[in-house]
């Protein structure tokens, strides 16, 4: 076996992975506060890619350095982003909050192809480039199979994975997350204000969404209208592969579906990597629903 | 402190509350208690805004409150215990009782209450950093009470504390409850076990199908024979 070609596909799963995880947290987030898979969270990532390219062009016009443009893209992105999630639980599923749990469902799905269409119409429904905005790593020449980008996406998205657990364990925030999570009834009655808990669920979950298009634009150096549908429902299959609801959950699940998808795509062939991935989420689905790290609900009698 | 005025709840089309009328008075241990579906816990629930009232009104110092969001009703200092203890299995000890003063800033005097949450209930102390599910059911209760006084609550609404609990620990989660009144904090006890809440109360209320049927001191209501059949099982 060629040890070579085995740490390239490690690390390129790896890559993907952790933007599968960034995706996916925004769903298990979300799923753990209102037990909804918003089915738009994927059109959310495509913003943040097409945000930080419109934002990355007009700066570009005026000559900023490029290390400064992403930056800015980025946090451009990630802001404008967190408007859309917070904006969209209030338009399209606070409405719904009390009733049967396929409505809000259904609304979820009108808001992805609603994003879709809309970005089709303002944008365009070609293939369009996205800038390398990446500053040189000289260091990074010594390892030839980590590209800048690689590395880049690991690096940012590991500290954007290390900063969300910080908040969520030891913020009061955070516990107030994790306490309305764990029982909306009680948390209200400590003076827990749900609604904003899952306007901030919303914002965090969509700024992680934006980071991820953000960084996987800069890495495939081309963007779509419709990148969000595959890429949300591979992140959906990982949130599912780690245990809906679970944190680091959606983080195992983003990885272990990355590498799976590299390898399969390197010692067998590229035409079935969404065949493997969607095939793990079937035998998931039937095998164990709960995922690697969800807890197995005891109903009780 | 506390006042219902002709309050009628609904769960939809069935009426839960009907014309409920009561007060609770600064410094009072008051209990309302019931057989089970008599509407004690909609009682409270309606207090804390998580049901809304559909006719009558709510006053707290004589300020309408039925209209406010639970978290604004938090705010003014009432504090539930609600009925099964409704704590966060999966947060510690101390992230629970850390919840319990959501809406405080005041780091210090946060501190000051978790030792005397501490001190009243040594166990949990030693609890602190144990999920809270893997709690048993008395020490539960323990950690509601203290997750609600960290509020520090001007009104402790408890909801059948002494549920499903052996009589020494019943005798325990009392005395504590008496002594958080005796150090100012005015309580409104809900209790099927009706012997014990009598014994500690100053008022009582009898509620039957969701009437408020009966008013009285906490002594006469011990005394009287129709209570005494019913709720005492004398």
């Amino acid at each position: 076996m060629d040890i070579q070609f085995f740490i390239e596909l490690f690390f390129g799963g790896l890559t993907r992975g952790s933007i599968y995880a960034l995706i996916a947290l925004g769903y298990t987030l979300v799923y753990g506060i209102i037990e909804l898979i918003n089915f738009a969270h994927g059109e959310v990532y495509m913003l943040g890619a097409f945000t930080a390219l419109l934002v990355a062009g007009v700066l570009g016009i005026y000559g900023f350095p490029f290390g400064g443009i992403l930056i800015v893209a980025t946090l451009a992105a990630i802001v404008w982003c967190a408007a859309y999630g917070y904006t969209l639980e209030k338009v399209a599923y606070k409405p719904l909050r009390g009733a049967p749990r396929l409505s809000p469902l259904i609304s979820a799905i009108g808001m992805s192809i609603f994003l879709q269409n809309y970005v089709l119409l303002a944008q365009t429904s070609d293939f369009v480039p996205f800038p390398n905005l990446l500053p040189e790593m000289p260091f990074l020449d010594s390892i030839e199979v980590l590209s800048p980008s690689n590395f880049l996406i690991l690096l940012v998205s590991t500290l954007a994975m290390v900063a969300l657990t910080v908040f969520i364990r030891h913020t009061r925030m955070g516990k107030a997350m994790r306490a309305t999570a764990q029982n909306r009834k009680m948390a209200l009655l400590l003076g827990i204000n749900a609604d904003k808990i899952i306007s901030l669920t919303f914002i965090i979950g969509s700024s992680l969404a934006a980071l991820g298009g953000v960084l996987i634009a800069s890495h495939m150096q081309v963007i779509n209208y419709n990148i969000g549908f595959l890429a949300g429902l591979k992140a959906f299959t990982a949130a599912v592969l780690g245990g809906i609801g679970s944190i680091p959950g959606a983080m195992v699940g983003g990885l272990v579906l990355g590498l799976a998808e590299s390898f399969a795509t390197g010692y067998f062939s590229g035409n079935y990597e969404d065949i493997l991935a969607f095939g793990i989420l079937i035998l998931i689905l039937i095998f164990r629903p709960d995922g690697i790290l969800g807890k197995a609900k005891v109903q009780k009698v | 402190m506390l006042e219902m005025r002709h309050v009628d709840t609904f769960y939809g089309n069935i009426q839960a509350l009907r014309d409920v009328s009561l007060e609770v008075n600064d410094g009072e241990i008051v209990t309302l208690i019931g057989a089970n579906g008599a509407g004690k816990s909609t009682t409270l629930m309606t207090v804390c805004g998580i049901n809304r009232p559909r006719h009558g009104e709510i006053l707290w110092n004589s300020q309408p409150i039925h209209e406010l969001a639970p978290h604004e009703i938090v705010a003014l200092g009432i504090s539930q215990v609600p009925e099964g203890r409704l704590i966060f299995p999966d947060l510690s000890v101390s992230e629970n009782l850390d919840l319990g003063a959501f809406l405080r800033r005041d780091t210090q005097g946060i501190k000051d209450d978790l030792d005397y949450a501490f001190s009243l209930f040594p166990i949990l102390a030693e609890r602190r950093r144990q999920p809270g599910g893997t709690l048993s059911g008395g020490e539960q209760q323990m950690l509601a009470i203290c997750r609600a006084l960290m509020a520090r609550p001007k009104l402790l609404l408890l909801d059948e504390p002494s549920l499903g609990l052996a009589p020494i620990i019943i005798q325990q989660i009392f005395s504590i409850i008496q002594r958080v009144n005796t150090n100012g904090t005015t309580v409104f006890l809900v209790e099927q076990n009706a012997n014990q809440a009598l014994r500690i109360a100053h008022r009582g209320y009898v509620m039957e199908n969701g009437r408020i049927v009966m008013a009285d001191s906490a002594q006469s209501l011990l005394q009287n024979d129709e209570v005494r059949s019913a709720y005492l099982g004398m």
